[in-house]
């Protein structure tokens, strides 16, 4: 039998390899193993219609967030297209299912690929350009892509916007918000799986090379200019495959939700989470969806309850405001995010009474 | 032929306020490197501002035209001073995401103080302003837009030519640890550009919302339209802001009226794509890209 790997007194690594393990301890594959059996046995159990709604958002917002989160936290690859890529996955998925009838299980990974062709497409201006310049790229590219959405109209039939045909797995008939939470948060399994892993192998470690200084990574031997191609493709592939889930949750699409708002708000994601952290990611999808409903949910209730009628209009900006207002709040406050806040947290209880 | 000089006339005055729009962008980006994705909301700002004192406090127009820009300047001394200047030295994406949620929290204060509804100023400028050349009309205030652009354009050169402050500026934006070094104090340098920035926005502001009557909407999509005009006429050149956006306005109309209204918007973002991928630094733009 394996040695039991307990949290050690100092750092005793002794090779990379050990650096580069998902769980330093076993304590933590154990609570994570917990954690998904909670997740997928308790939570649709206890929770009503709309938290499930909530949950099945945050799922889809998190797997897209990840994704953004290879491409500005892993590469430094500044992007303000990801909204857009997310539109293309929802209708590249919807045209499958319609058009092609495909079932969900082949349509959704093929948006996905679809979503990687149109973002390396987009991503071809990395190879020359860097910081700012590729930042303007690619918001071009995002009012590029709308524009298609709406205007292409033979393929995403404009402004009528497409309808799914209801969901079958297996033969099974999908139905409901619970149904729907399986299958987005085991393709979020999947997903954050899939990422760490991703950061372990060559391939991701060349990516945080080429983060961390361009030239260094050329001068190393690793060819920039694919890698980066690399990177917006898998990027994209997760915006176009949580963008296929959500056009398949949703049961129709148009082309309005995939604007230049959804865009800073997967950047937001990132940003309040934590950058080149893909726990990060989850825990700024957790927050932006929590606080896009909430603040929802108070410019309802307050037009409801009638304590600002002739002003109930001028309550609903609120929530752009505080949005903005959270945004700026994290870059000055804790730039490195909630991952940073957690793992604060979680080493100060550790290191009690001692903790600093 | 009238067709033409009427696409040609209004391409060339829509494209006029683009680039004087860019103007503020332009001064931002040349002393510190920031793309201000706030710059719409920095010209609805102004715009309102220039409302409530020349309609609500009913002072007289020249008045309330200084004050407006008066307090611009103000507004951005602050926004430099409170927001921008923790983040100096900071990655860049911190400086993006931080104007996208100032933009985001001016737009929503706008939205809440006035509501997204269309007001207009009253009329107050003289009818000598006019043009008339046979067919074609231009109203008065395209003509105050153009004397105003063109003395702040005067201005801005001989400032950034001559006067020392200027100089300052020009040495940050080149090299900012060498200015240090030599002495230039940056934090003067960097809230003095936000100030004048803010200032030229306003002024850009309030000219749109003579034209356009005043909406936070409308103001924020051309703060969105500055992307492709400063690309176009160089990231770091006044002038070449303003011919960019003559260029780009032009883009527009005629694409508008002989080939497809609805490609109308998109067009200046495929041009600015390409112009990216041909001649990054644009037309006047100093060419010190980095290739990689």
């Amino acid at each position: 039998m394996r040695k039991i790997h307990l949290q050690p007194c100092g750092n005793f690594r002794e090779r990379y390899d050990q650096e580069l393990t998902v769980f330093s301890t076993d304590f933590g594959r154990l609570w994570a193993g917990i954690g998904l059996l909670i997740l997928f046995t308790l939570i649709p159990l206890l929770t009503s219609p709309y938290m499930m709604y909530i949950f099945n958002m945050i799922g889809i917002a998190a797997i897209a967030a990840i994704g953004l989160n290879i491409l500005i936290g892993f590469t430094g690859q500044i992007s303000l297209g990801h909204g857009a890529f997310f539109g293309v996955g929802a209708y590249a998925g919807a045209i499958f299912a319609t058009v092609l009838h495909l079932p969900m299980f082949l349509s959704v990974p093929a948006a996905g690929l679809v979503t990687a062709g149109v973002g390396m497409i987009f991503g071809i201006p990395s190879g020359r350009l860097k910081g700012l310049y590729l930042t303007i790229a690619t918001l071009a590219g995002q009012f590029i892509i709308e524009y298609l959405l709406i205007h292409w109209e033979t393929l995403t039939q404009g402004t009528m916007g497409i309808t799914l045909p209801p969901v079958r797995l297996m033969g099974l008939p999908v139905t409901g918000d619970t149904g729907f939470f399986y299958i987005i948060f085991i393709a979020l399994s999947g997903a954050v799986w899939i990422a760490i892993n991703l950061m372990r192998t060559r391939c991701g470690r060349a990516f945080i090379a080429i983060r961390d200084n361009d030239r260094a990574a050329e001068g190393m031997g690793i060819p920039i200019f694919p890698y980066k191609l690399l990177s917006f493709g898998i990027s994209s592939f997760y915006a176009g495959f949580a963008g296929a889930l959500w056009a398949f949750y949703m049961g129709s699409i148009t082309a309005e939700p995939f604007n230049l708002g959804l865009s800073i708000e997967y950047i937001a994601m990132v940003i309040i989470g934590g950058m080149g952290s893909i726990s990060g990611s989850i825990f700024g999808a957790v927050f932006i969806t929590l606080l896009n409903e909430s603040l929802r949910f108070m410019t309802e209730m307050l037009m409801n309850t009638g304590m600002v009628t002739q002003s109930g209009l001028n309550v609903a900006p609120l929530r752009e405001f505080v949005f903005g207002l959270a945004i700026v709040l994290f870059i000055l406050l804790e730039p490195r995010g909630l991952a940073e806040v957690w793992r604060i947290t979680r080493s100060s209880f550790r290191l009690w009474p001692f903790s600093y | 032929m009238d067709f033409f000089l009427q696409l040609l006339v209004g391409g060339l005055s829509v494209g006029f306020l683009y680039g004087l729009s860019a103007m503020g962008f332009v001064m931002i980006f040349k002393s510190s490197s920031i793309l201000n994705f706030a710059h719409g909301e920095l010209l609805a700002i102004g715009a309102y501002f220039f409302l409530a004192l020349a309609t609500w406090a009913k002072l007289p127009i020249p008045f309330a035209f200084l004050l407006a820009l008066g307090g611009c300047f103000v507004l951005g001394l602050l926004v430099e001073r409170i927001f921008l200047r923790p983040l100096i030295g900071e990655p860049l994406i911190f400086v993006i995401m931080l104007t996208v949620g100032l933009a985001a929290m001016f737009k929503g204060l706008i939205l809440l103080i006035w509501g997204g509804n269309l007001y207009t100023y009253p009329e107050f400028l003289p009818k000598i302003l006019e043009i008339r050349w046979g067919l074609i009309r231009i109203p008065p205030v395209y003509g105050a837009a153009l004397i105003i652009g063109a003395l702040f354009l005067l201005l801005f050169g001989l400032f950034f030519k001559f006067s020392s402050q200027g100089i300052y500026m020009r040495s940050v934006a080149d090299n900012q640890r060498a200015a240090l070094s030599l002495g230039v104090n940056v934090k003067r340098v960097f809230a003095l550009s936000w100030a004048i920035a803010a200032l030229v926005a306003g002024m850009s502001g309030i000219v749109l919302g003579i034209i356009n009557g005043v909406n936070v909407h409308n103001l924020s999509a051309i703060g969105l339209k500055v992307f492709p005009v400063v690309i176009l006429g160089g990231l770091d050149s006044i002038g070449g802001a303003i011919i960019g956006g003559i260029i780009i306005g032009l883009l527009e109309t005629f694409t508008g009226g002989y080939i497809s209204p609805s490609l109308r918007d998109v067009v200046p973002y495929i041009v600015l794509v390409l112009i990216l991928l041909i001649k990054p630094y644009g037309l006047f733009g100093l060419k010190e890209i980095e290739r990689v």
